[in-house]
């Protein structure tokens, strides 16, 4: 168990490295530098070139690349040239608001998820069953960003019961300020993923009612529930975990959208700013943080795996 | 063998997507392009007079009024007064999905939008079939360190958020429809990879495949005969899946304005153009949305019938 969690630790570092080195190469390959999308048309080519040199945009690819790496492992992320302050400042200001709404998801996409895919096992092909096929399939095809438009014109726009972007309304801080904020988008990006779960599970737990121990769990008398939750959920349960871990990326990559139609302040939005501005330490430190994550994250549902199922945890 | 309801169902409406976009465009009416001022944010069915006028331009309005030498077309932002002799054709038509704020006739738009959008899954598609397809075989049949080598790459690719880094390059490239169709197919082979290498694997120790090969069956006619016809179903399967991903995928993109050129109309540009006007013309986002969610729903259903004739007969 701890010389798997060391294994995977220590292949985090070249997978990491990859993905920067990956990031640094596009950047570099792509037309243009923060120096020309400053929107100033009286700027002059020799102020861009002064802009250029004084960002150290002048300097051989690869020096920018080691001068970077150099600081990186010293702790030092450098200056984002867009917001003019620590990439480390921008990105832990940025990382609080898109937990909070990727966890929010998460936690609605499994919740909701399960009590689907529980309702419509009950009796298969029932009514019930039906309904939530067909509404989880809709769903799945449905794009997010098109649903928080949606969201946003009827729940907003025409019925004013939630703020349609930010985090806050100006001048307010208190908690129920937030979580109204917090509703619309994390309901958006946690209803696309509950279909998914929702689809998935309901057919482990189909697979699982034909296996032979809830036959004998059924000769043995017991009610339904039990059979249910007790004997169905729990094998059930297993390949959601690591549904868990694969949507992961698909969790941050749909922030990412969600973020920028919701104005929602997190690391989304900043990525995608830092892109649209060529601020490549930025852009660089977004990429850094958001691979250490969904690596971590994977990480975590495959102990999560071990923990549920035995036969992983006693094979070492 | 009765083909499942939903790979009917899901056939039926990808063909019916397909046509319409392809010779929608051809058959249906189209109002044009009308001047702003009377056509803009129409809504949905509703009748207009297209009046096309010998210097080229078109004006179209649900109100004309009319005397002995003059046409005037009515909208919301003042009134076209036109001479009788100036105008070389009128017709009756109707706005079935309304107009835009240019007062544009949706309806065509949507259709060519989604002949760009099914090219784009359709060709993103054959290039992940083909580099998934390629890197399998290469992992199943070159040897151990290029099996690990290959297939540690999947992985790593695999628990990446990818659709970030289309953004990035979307947003640093600004590509043009070639490059997203490469950019797209590159950043999706990697789970047709894995099914064709463990196929591959599995059907390697299966015993009728090693009698064939006892028997003295020349390799290429092994593979014709029974590794291809058994590679089919599930990688049919998860094409169909993934095709549904493109089509999200490349929605996205065009939704932040960072996928095929502004100029051309995707559905996903469509539904941004529509979000900007929403309280005026909700048909704008609404209807582009829900023709996206008819193609993936297709899809899915197609790639939920073809798992279930694969269970029925493995």
């Amino acid at each position: 168990m701890r010389g798997m969690v060391l294994r995977r630790l220590a292949t985090l570092v070249p997978l990491v490295l990859l993905v920067v080195t990956l990031t640094f190469v596009v950047v570099q390959a792509a037309p243009g530098s923060y120096a020309d999308t400053i929107d100033n048309p009286r700027l002059s080519p020799e102020t861009r070139e002064l802009i250029r040199a004084r960002y150290g945009l002048d300097r051989p690819p690869l020096e920018q690349y080691l001068s970077w790496l150099g600081a990186v492992l010293t702790g030092d992320l450098g200056v984002s040239f867009l917001y003019k302050e620590p990439v480390s400042r921008v990105l832990m200001r940025a990382l609080p608001p898109t937990l909070l709404l990727a966890g929010t998801a998460l936690l609605l996409d499994l919740v909701l998820g399960l009590a689907l895919a529980l309702a419509a096992a009950r009796r298969p092909f029932g009514w019930a069953d039906r309904i939530i096929t067909l509404l989880s399939l809709g769903l799945y095809g449905i794009p997010s960003f098109w649903l928080a438009g949606i969201f946003i014109l009827v729940f907003s726009l025409v019925l004013g019961w939630f703020p349609a972007s930010h985090m806050h309304s100006v001048g307010a801080d208190g908690l129920f300020d937030l979580l109204h904020h917090l509703a619309l988008p994390a309901l958006c990006l946690g209803l696309v993923g509950a279909a998914g779960t929702a689809r998935y599970l309901r057919s482990t737990l189909l697979d699982v009612r034909a296996s032979r121990w809830m036959l004998a769990a059924r000769a043995r008398g017991l009610p339904r529930w039990r059979l249910l939750l007790v004997h169905a959920l729990r094998p059930a349960l297993l390949p959601v975990v690591t549904l868990l871990g694969l949507s992961l990326p698909i969790l941050v990559s749909g922030s990412v959208v969600i973020e920028t139609v919701f104005s929602w302040p997190g690391m989304g939005l900043v990525a995608y700013n830092a892109a649209r501005a060529r601020d490549i330490p930025l852009i660089l430190g977004a990429t850094l943080v958001g691979a250490i994550a969904v690596i971590l994250g994977n990480l975590a549902a495959d102990l999560l795996y071990a923990v549920v199922d035995p036969r992983v945890r006693r094979a070492r | 063998m009765k083909a499942p309801r939903r790979l009917v169902v899901g056939s039926g409406g990808l063909t019916l997507l397909v046509l319409a976009c392809l010779i929608g465009p051809v058959l249906l009416p189209d109002a044009g392009d009308g001047d702003p001022r009377h056509a803009a944010l129409l809504p949905p069915g509703t009748r207009v007079t297209v009046l096309e006028l010998a210097d080229g331009r078109t004006l179209v309005s649900p109100k004309v009024s009319r005397d002995a030498e003059t046409i005037s077309v009515h909208g919301k932002r003042g009134t076209t007064v036109v001479p009788l002799d100036e105008v070389a054709s009128e017709r009756e038509t109707r706005l079935w999905l309304g107009s835009d704020r240019f007062g544009r006739d949706v309806l065509p738009r949507l259709l060519r939008g989604g002949r760009i959008s099914l090219a784009i899954a359709f060709l993103g598609v054959a290039v992940a079939l083909f580099v998934g397809v390629g890197v399998g075989l290469a992992a199943a049949t070159g040897g151990r360190v290029a099996d690990a080598l290959l297939m540690r790459l999947v992985d790593a690719l695999l628990a990446f958020p990818l659709l970030i880094l289309l953004m990035l390059v979307a947003a640093l490239f600004r590509p043009g429809p070639a490059l997203l169709v490469a950019i797209l197919g590159l950043s999706s082979w990697m789970g047709l990879a894995r099914i064709v290498r463990g196929q591959v694997l599995s059907l390697r120790s299966r015993t009728f495949i090693q009698a064939a090969q006892v028997a003295g069956t020349r390799p290429l006619r092994i593979w014709t005969l029974h590794y291809i016809p058994n590679l089919r179903g599930p990688l049919a399967q998860d094409t169909a899946l993934r095709m549904g991903d493109l089509v999200l995928a490349e929605a996205t993109l065009s939704f932040l304005g960072l996928g095929i050129p502004p100029n051309l109309p995707s559905w996903g540009s469509m539904i941004a153009d529509g979000q900007r006007v929403m309280l005026d013309g909700w048909w704008l986002s609404v209807f582009p949305g829900l023709a996206i969610a008819a193609l993936v729903i297709s899809l899915a259903l197609i790639g939920d019938g073809l798992q279930q004739i694969g269970e029925g007969s493995g």
